[in-house]
């Protein structure tokens, strides 16, 4: 590990000041971060420690959403009441995720920001245009059975990991934000994540420096079903190969509405409004389901080894929509 | 820095890249936890950061100034062992032993997560965890055992939790894999 220096904040106004330094990284619950910096993939100067701000409570809105704070564990997260009793999906999808250890320290805005398991990207003797931009793909043409189908650029295929922020994206989540300059902002979560394009390096919305504080939620869909359903190569303790996060309503034998985001297939946690646009107001059945399997995956592409994952996501999606409209 | 480690403390000039365990393997010879892989992957580092698990190899022991830590030293000692340590030992809950340290840490905190009420991946309906073998494995998943003695690790766990004994007949079932 390069050494960095070390700076304990204690307010989220002082951490933005500090991490106006140039190579500053704020750290949580240093679950992604630190394993980065053993292997020297990521070489802060400066860490930015923000464990101890005052962002580690969830609090109901009187417009009956939720806002969690940047600091909430994902284990205190997927047990606390209001999230099953209303959004059972991201409990679902916290809890299919790494082990009770790592849930224990990870946090809700450290688990948006996870980076890639690309093993190209970890492996710093391998060209990786996330890790050194320009220096190429190692895997387009090599091992690529774990990276992403749907977004991908000539310069990057790397998957997003995350199994939470997939359930966050089917909810609508929104990122709220603490800028260097004091300026607040909110980022829906649809617009916080880029495709990687010709700079895959830029992952997300955020600028330098700039200090998630909270995810809120919208008020839960009275009536709807969730589910969270992770294809992985073990039963515990695995990433996803696909997964599938969906609240769904009916209304007799009708869908009524649908919200769907997928994991393990896409460059950022996926969501496709072609996908749901085929399944609202139509009934659940098979065709149904098959429209929506083409939807989601008209621009698929496999790159060799990860060409699996499209005939695995069909039929994932369509197990899903069974489960979640009674069929 | 100073650190509080099973409820004693110490003063210790180290590295800010120092893991939490690295300074108490090599700096403060308490060498009960072990470490794996050092990435988080294998559990066998893991230790009580105010009462909950995690894994000591992916924090920093700079961000733990402030906190209580127990180790499997601070758990119990020959002569005083705690539960899970007794139960262990009894059901030969282990091969080499490298696991174990990890192993008996994370089924304290589990077994008090449960007692939250907290649920996990295989848990039917979300308000009610209740203990069964299938949790138990889940909830361990953290720790692996390259001796696979996980039969005999979730006796263990099964006794303290006051679940009894396992059927004869399915623990032979189970370890055949069938
Ligand atoms: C063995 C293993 C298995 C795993 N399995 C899974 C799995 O199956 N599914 C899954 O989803 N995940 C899995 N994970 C990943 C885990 O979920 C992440 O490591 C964790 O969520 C990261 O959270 P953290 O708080 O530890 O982040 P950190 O490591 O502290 O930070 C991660 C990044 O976020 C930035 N950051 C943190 N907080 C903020 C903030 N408030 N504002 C701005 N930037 C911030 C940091 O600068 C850093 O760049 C696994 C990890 C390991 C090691
Ligand atoms: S897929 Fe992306 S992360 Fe992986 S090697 Fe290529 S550029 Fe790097
Ligand atoms: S040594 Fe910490 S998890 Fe393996
Ligand atoms: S007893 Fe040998 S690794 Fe578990």
């Amino acid at each position: 590990m390069k050494t960095f220096q070390y700076a304990r904040a204690d307010s989220a106004e002082t951490a933005v000041q500090e991490a106006i330094a140039q190579g500053a990284k704020f750290i949580a619950g240093g679950t992604n971060l630190l394993d980065l910096m053993k292997l020297q993939v990521e070489t802060p100067e400066k860490l930015v420690d923000i464990t101890r701000l005052p962002l580690g409570e969830i609090e109901q809105r009187e417009d009956g959403g939720l806002t969690i704070g940047a600091l909430v564990p994902n284990s205190d997260l997927a047990a606390d009441r209001r999230v099953i009793d209303g959004y059972e999906v991201l409990s679902r999808a916290l809890l299919a995720g790494a082990s009770g250890q790592l849930r224990n320290k990870a946090t809700t805005a450290g688990n948006l920001l996870q980076r890639t398991r690309c093993y190209y990207f970890y492996d710093t003797a391998s060209p990786c245009n996330k890790r050194e931009p320009g220096s190429g793909c190692g895997a387009i043409g090599g091992f690529n059975r774990i990276l992403a189908v749907l977004g991908t650029s000539e310069s990057c295929i790397a998957s997003h990991p995350s199994d939470m922020a997939v359930a966050m994206r089917a909810l609508d989540a929104t990122i709220v934000t603490l800028k260097s300059d004091g300026d607040r902002r909110r980022i829906a979560i649809g617009d916080f994540y880029r495709l990687p394009g010709n700079t895959p390096h830029i992952e997300t919305a955020l600028e330098p420096g700039e200090l998630i504080t909270a995810i809120e939620l919208p008020a839960p869909v009275e009536g709807a079903k969730h589910l969270y359903r992770k294809v992985r190569d073990r039963a515990s303790y695995a990433f996803a190969l696909v997964s599938v996060a969906g609240v769904v309503k009916m209304d007799g034998d009708t869908i009524a509405s649908a919200a769907l985001a997928f994991g393990g297939l896409g460059t950022m946690p996926w969501r496709d409004a072609g996908v749901e646009a085929a399944l609202v107001g139509q009934p659940a059945t098979t065709a149904t389901f098959e429209a929506a399997a083409d939807a989601l995956l008209a621009d698929a592409r496999g790159y060799g080894s990860n060409d699996f994952k499209i005939p695995l996501a069909r039929r994932t999606l369509i197990a899903s929509l069974r489960d979640l409209t009674g069929r | 820095m100073h650190f509080t480690i099973n409820g004693r403390s110490y003063e210790a000039d180290i590295d800010v890249r120092t893991s939490l365990l690295d300074l108490c393997r090599e700096h403060l010879e308490l060498t009960g936890s072990k470490k794996g892989c050092d990435h988080g992957q294998c559990g066998a580092c893991t230790m009580l950061v105010n009462g909950r698990r995690v894994n000591s190899c992916l924090t920093l022991a700079v961000m733990h100034q402030d906190d209580e830590i127990v180790t499997i030293e601070g758990l119990g000692q020959v002569g005083n062992l705690h539960p899970l340590q007794d139960a262990f030992v009894r059901h030969d809950g282990y091969q080499c032993g490298y696991c174990t340290p990890g192993q008996i840490c994370s089924a304290v905190g589990m077994l008090d997560e449960v007692k939250k009420g907290w649920p996990s991946h295989v848990t039917g309906d979300l308000h009610d965890a209740e203990l069964s073998d299938a949790e138990i494995s889940e909830r361990m998943s953290g720790n692996i055992c390259r001796c696979a003695a996980y039969p005999n690790i979730v006796d263990a766990i099964r006794e303290v939790a006051g679940m009894g004994d396992r059927d004869p007949v399915l623990k032979t079932a189970a370890e055949i894999g069938a």
